[in-house]
């Protein structure tokens, strides 16, 4: 079976990653690695939440390495840890928060700085091994797995670097504003740093100063891997940033007006990158000065009855495009939306289904639903919700929900109505919806 | 006991709740934000990280002050109103 190494690019005296100020080496991390693995306990699945990225890296490498699987949940609310729970029997937990207390076992980070430095050779990992299962938020509440291979997985971060022109380069350190457990921060910051031999920074800063601060930390050559929230958030703000050699954007649709923005003022170039979970990452534009995106190298598109497939490169078999696109050709199209039920706040996404799901399952709740309204100005859009419970209040849906959903989709705010506008086959109209919601501000 | 200071400071609470609920497109006027109450969490406003960076933009461009992540004060800083309203009254520039 052909395997492919847990590191490219890489001599062992090399700087693998900064954390809190400090350069680890190539050969550290494998040291950690090695070391962590062995602390490991003997299961098949792991959900890693170490909150800084080295760990968190070193976790991933680790469980590789015991043939483990790394469950990528879209949030970490209680219900769908305790849903993750019954499908995974085994599951555990390893975390870097010295409080952390949730409902699955927990292993905590161990400290490995006495572990010596044997010269240790890179591992190799067999390229059918499924490495990581990336779950979509489903219908009925259950999240639904993807599974991801290590061949897939370092198939399709490969191509990422060569896009981004940093395939292999040793002195560059990218720093990203989003977390390693979803999947662009997963390999746009992670497993870029092991296939294409880029330097990985275990900050997540936040505000712009912090991420100004940290940038002007970092000797040589820096990229930043970040989203448009917070890329709204630095160009508003008056931080000046050393020079980038690139920024990376993704998880919410980039205006061309705020990627020009963003170019002029901290003068790199900007590249946003275009997937969706069931295929990964699969094209990036410049989108300061095109709107067309430009497939990754190997894959190509096709057409059929008005739905697009993508196939080839790390994708597994041909996947169709959950969004609206037009073909321009088997390597170029532009994207004319998100599909109407699929809800994208600030990188997170889920379905409307979904989050419907979960607020009728509430004891009280007779009838209930989401809504999203139309997308205005550079705000942060927020999903409203319409529900029919005499005996609740606001208050207590909200807590009901905070349960099972992200805060990020928690509806702001909640309508309580008498009953939803269904139509004579019991569907809700978007455009009702849209009514109820213009009367209900207006009455404000 | 009530002093001048405390009037003034409860004056500027008002301003800044209301550039809060502004910011955030929230549906309430600034007299429902209780000042002690926690920012996020489940009993107070229920705010997110998305809003805590509207907050610190509207914070920057309003009163010039920057804040900062591993300030050891941040958590304390956001636990209510009115640590924020002290917070930025003692480093505002504008």
């Amino acid at each position: 079976m052909p395997s492919i190494p847990l590191l490219k690019y890489r001599q062992p005296e090399s700087v693998f990653a900064w954390q809190d100020g400090n350069a680890i080496s190539t050969q550290r991390f494998l040291t950690d690695v090695v070391s962590l693995a062995e602390l490991l306990p003997a299961r098949s699945h792991i959900l890693n939440l170490c909150n800084d990225r080295y760990r968190f890296l070193v976790g991933f490498s680790a469980a590789l390495l015991r043939g483990q699987i790394s469950l990528l949940p879209p949030n970490q609310t209680p219900d769908l840890l305790n849903r993750l729970k019954q499908h995974y029997a085994d599951l555990y937990c390893l975390t870097d928060a010295a409080d952390y207390r949730g409902p699955l076992e927990t292993l905590h980070f161990p400290d490995l700085s006495r572990q010596a430095l044997p010269p240790t050779s890179i591992p190799e990992i067999p390229a059918r091994q499924i490495a990581a299962i990336v779950f979509t938020s489903g219908s009925t509440g259950n999240p639904m797995p993807n599974e991801k291979s290590w061949g897939s997985l370092t198939r399709s971060v490969t191509a990422e670097a060569q896009r981004l022109s940093i395939l292999g380069r040793g002195n560059l350190t990218l720093l990203g504003t989003v977390p390693p457990q979803h999947m662009y921060g997963f390999e746009s910051t992670a497993l870029i740093a092991l296939q294409a031999g880029v330097i990985l920074h275990a900050a997540k800063p936040f505000f712009p100063a912090d991420i100004g601060a940290v940038l002007n930390e970092i000797p040589g050559p820096r990229a930043l891997v970040t989203t448009p929230v917070h890329l709204r958030a630095l160009v508003a703000s008056d931080v000046d940033l050393p020079e980038l050699e690139l920024i990376v954007c993704a998880t919410a649709p980039l205006t061309r007006e705020l990627a020009m923005q963003a170019v002029t003022r901290f003068g790199a170039p900007l590249q946003e990158i275009y997937g969706f979970t069931e295929a990964g990452q699969i094209a990036s534009r410049y989108t300061a000065s095109t709107d067309v995106w430009q497939t990754l190298d190997g894959l190509s598109l096709r057409q059929e009855e008005g739905v697009i497939y993508v196939s080839g490169g790390h994708v597994v078999g041909a996947l169709p495009f959950s969004d609206v696109a037009e073909l321009h050709s088997d390597t170029t199209f532009l994207l004319h939306g998100r599909t109407a039920d699929l809800i994208n706040i600030a990188g997170k996404r889920t379905s409307l289904a979904s989050l419907n799901h979960h607020l009728n399952a509430i004891d009280g709740v007779l009838d209930g639903v989401f809504f999203m309204p139309e997308e205005h100005g550079g705000n942060t859009v927020r999903l409203a919700a319409f529900v029919v419970a005499p005996d609740l209040d606001t208050r207590e849906i909200l807590t009901a929900l905070r349960l099972r959903v992200d805060p990020a989709f928690l509806p702001r705010p909640i309508y309580k109505v008498d009953a939803l506008p269904r139509n004579a086959t019991g569907k809700l109209p978007r455009a009702s919806l849209a009514t109820l919601l213009q009367q209900y501000k207006g009455a404000t | 006991m009530n002093t001048a200071a405390d009037i003034e400071n409860t004056g500027f609470e008002q301003e800044l709740a209301q550039h809060i609920i502004t910011a955030l497109n929230m549906d309430m006027n600034p007299a429902e934000i209780d000042p002690l109450a926690p920012l996020h969490g489940d009993d107070g406003l229920g705010i997110d990280s998305i809003d805590v960076l509207e907050i610190s933009l509207m914070i920057t461009k309003q009163y010039g002050v920057q804040l900062r992540s591993d300030d050891a004060n941040n958590a304390r800083i956001f636990a209510s109103l009115r640590n924020l309203a002290n917070h930025v009254q003692q480093y505002r520039i504008k």
